[in-house]
């Protein structure tokens, strides 16, 4: 084969959210170009924010993505908090870990059983999985609808819930609400750590990449909403300072605007870098489960992100279990304040990695400027890089296996395509 | 094949400028989702699977509204291939929340969001499908109800009309014994113009309806704005209230440009 061109080609990416293709050609064993190409339509969020009122904009931006919407609600409460010089109360604190719990393990569940474990075991899709693995696919169902029915117990329903609000929550459970949680939990405790240990025994390709990873931090906990922005290259700032230190760069060959650390380059956010760099945080069963799964950190193959999803799964199974049994009703269930302007930075751990929002506030309490920084937009160069490496290593293989396991490598990311959209180009051309 | 022998539906789920949740909807459904597989024949759904089958298809159920060029021409090419074409969900029946930049110059919203504004091609307008291509049914919801998504497939699949209430929130609301949080409270509530399928979640949760499902069968708009100055609010906040998830809806888009003018 060698001296030959070919063409590794996906036009719909799968078991992705949203709309992305893949383009890598190949010049023998040789990778002459890749083109990770977004499609899906930019919605053009930052600019319609403007002119609405601060207490729309968690609403607003949930809408970014029905994946993860207590994200943007939550990056965008927290903006607003510090714009508005709130304070929140330490139950609702704990109720919004409670709330990101929720989403992580629907988000996780849905990405480690649903979308991603076919690729290991050769199927198309969850759905053919079911037929030989059905025990597999409904355990992973039944974790996905704990989460879920955290997020509709504190929100109502589970995409784009309505109680999160500036300064709190709209409605905040009683103590005895959330205790019909706590067997479905204490099951999701037992089934993530049998995730673990499923998802630990799949074959993983070698490939073993030198990544910065970025994540929040906080002294005491597994990172949800507040903490420090630490890089494994020695970054440590606050949330306002984030756009000092990371740019969007205009790639000339791509044509897509990538998010890179100033004067060094990709980045890797989402449960690698937090796991990296956040593992002594993590309960004794999250770390149990990690070392008889012979995963300590630093974990530096993407391909096995699957197993340290399954890990942060029985974190948060853990962590929701925690809250359940520790919450006390807050003495209002939000904290009200008077408009003012002021600009206000948020970052929080959305389940694909950091969401930065920055607002900036009028006297009367309308949106000056928005920005948001989604974590899909800044693993995007880094999925490239990867891309870029991977393509080499199967470029002798059959072509639609090639292009499966590339597929696959975009897919160890998570890519949320309908959130980065804001930052990505519609068309990719070259030359 | 069923278990009758009949030829199982081919169905699409085809996806336009949105945010994926509607669609989810149908995988968040985890009871009912081996039923439902076990009933159709998924043809294309990339969100689901890797497998993608070129149509006709008997069943495409559709996201997302119409932004660009390439999705105006796409949108004919579902409808060509679709024999029953169904939307769902506020992007698709009403142009969701980006039908925004409909009152302003796109390509100065453009520009505030992307550094080299040249590279992005999109149209002036987000607008729902049905501007584009006849709709067999719409769903509403920001997200949709996934009772009513499961509604709307078995009735597809019976060949009946969906039991699909076009009423007001406050059906739902009485229904559920809340409180009127604009009668009692003061709080602006849409709720009166606003369709039911939620379950009337917002007055449960203290707060005013803010229009999730589009305006229902027969909104008095002019009635509720009037509510709404009532209780102090100003017209620009008014007009803000209308704009939300189906701002480009017609009811909503006018009351919303009446409040403008005042």
């Amino acid at each position: 084969m060698s001296g030959r061109t070919k063409t590794i080609r996906v036009d719909t990416l799968a078991r992705v959210e949203g709309e992305g293709a893949l383009q890598i050609k190949l010049l023998g064993d040789r990778v002459a170009d890749v083109k990770f190409r977004i499609f899906e339509p930019p919605r053009l969020f930052e600019a319609l924010l403007k002119g609405r009122h601060y207490t729309e904009a968690p609403d607003i931006t949930a809408r970014i993505c029905g994946i993860c919407p207590i994200a943007y609600q939550m990056s965008a409460v927290h903006a607003m908090e510090r714009a508005l010089g709130i304070r929140i109360d330490p139950a609702v604190r704990l109720l919004r870990r409670l709330f990101y719990c929720g989403e992580w393990i629907e988000s996780h569940a849905l990405h480690v059983y649903m979308l991603h474990a076919p690729d290991f075991l050769g199927y198309q899709d969850a759905f053919e999985m079911a037929r030989d693995h059905r025990e597999i696919v409904e355990q992973g169902l039944r974790l996905k609808k704990i989460g879920n029915s955290i997020v509709t117990l504190l929100g109502g329903r589970e995409i784009h819930p309505i109680s999160a609000a500036v300064g709190g929550f709209f409605k905040t459970p009683a103590k005895n609400d959330l205790r019909v949680l706590e067997e479905d939990l204490r099951w999701a405790i037992d089934a993530s750590v049998s995730t673990v240990k499923l998802v630990a025994g799949f074959d993983f390709p070698d490939f073993e990449q030198d990544y910065e990873f970025v994540a929040l931090t906080h002294p005491e906990e597994y990172p949800f909403n507040e903490g420090r922005l630490v890089s494994s290259r020695g970054l440590n700032i606050d949330a306002a300072e984030y756009e000092d230190h990371f740019v969007e760069q205009h790639v000339k060959h791509s044509n897509a605007l990538h998010s890179i650390v100033r004067g060094r380059g990709s980045y890797l956010v989402g449960p690698l870098a937090r796991f990296n760099l956040n593992f002594d945080r993590l309960p004794v069963v999250a770390r149990q489960a990690a070392y008889e799964a012979h995963l300590t950190p630093p974990v530096t193959n993407p391909f096995r992100s699957i197993v340290v999803r399954a890990v942060e799964l029985v974190f948060a199974c853990a962590e929701a279990l925690r809250v359940v049994e520790e919450y006390e009703p807050p003495a209002q269930p939000r904290v009200q304040a008077a408009a003012r302007s002021g600009v206000g930075q948020a970052i929080t751990e959305a389940p694909r990695g950091i969401l930065y929002h920055r607002y900036a506030l009028a006297e009367n309490g309308l949106i000056l400027a928005a920005k948001i920084v989604p974590p899909t937009s800044q693993n995007q160069k880094r999925i490239e890089d990867d891309l870029r490496d991977f393509a080499a290593q199967v470029a002798s293989w059959p072509l639609d296996e090639a292009t499966w396991k590339c597929e696959q490598a975009i897919r160890n990311y998570d890519p949320c395509i309908s959130c980065a959209t804001h930052f990505l180009r519609l068309k990719v051309e070259r030359e | 094949m069923n278990s009758d022998g009949k030829k199982k539906p081919s169905i699409a789920v085809v996806k336009f400028a949105s945010c994926d949740g509607c669609q989810l909807s149908l995988l968040d459904a985890e009871d009912e989702l081996f039923a439902v597989i076990g009933s159709v024949d998924i043809a294309y759904f990339p969100e689901g699977s890797r497998a993608m089958r070129n149509g006709p298809y008997d069943i495409a159920v559709v996201e997302g509204s119409i932004t660009t060029h390439h999705d105006a021409e796409r949108i004919q090419q579902v409808r060509r291939l679709s024999r029953t074409l169904v939307t769902i969900g506020a992007c698709a029946t009403s142009g969701g929340i980006q039908a925004l930049r409909n009152w302003k110059d796109v390509t100065e919203l453009v520009r505030v969001v992307y550094a080299s504004p040249q590279f992005i091609s999109t149209l002036k307008s987000s607008t729902p499908v049905a501007e584009h291509v006849p709709v067999d049914f719409e769903l509403r919801g920001c997200p949709i109800n996934k009772q009513q998504l499961l509604e709307l497939i078995t009735a597809l699949l019976a060949g009946r009309k969906p039991n699909i209430p076009t009423y007001s929130v406050c059906i739902e609301c009485k229904r559920q014994g809340n409180v009127c949080v604009s009668v009692v409270k003061g709080t602006s509530c849409m709720g009166p113009v606003t369709q039911a399928g939620c379950g009337a979640l917002c007055p449960a949760y203290n707060r005013g309806c803010f229009g999730c499902f589009g305006p229902m069968e027969s909104p008095n708009m002019a009635s509720l704005t009037k509510q709404f100055r009532t209780l102090g609010q100003t017209d620009a906040a008014i007009s803000r209230s209308f704009r939300s998830f189906s701002a480009w809806a017609w009811q909503f888009r006018k009351a919303s440009e009446e409040c403008e003018r005042t």
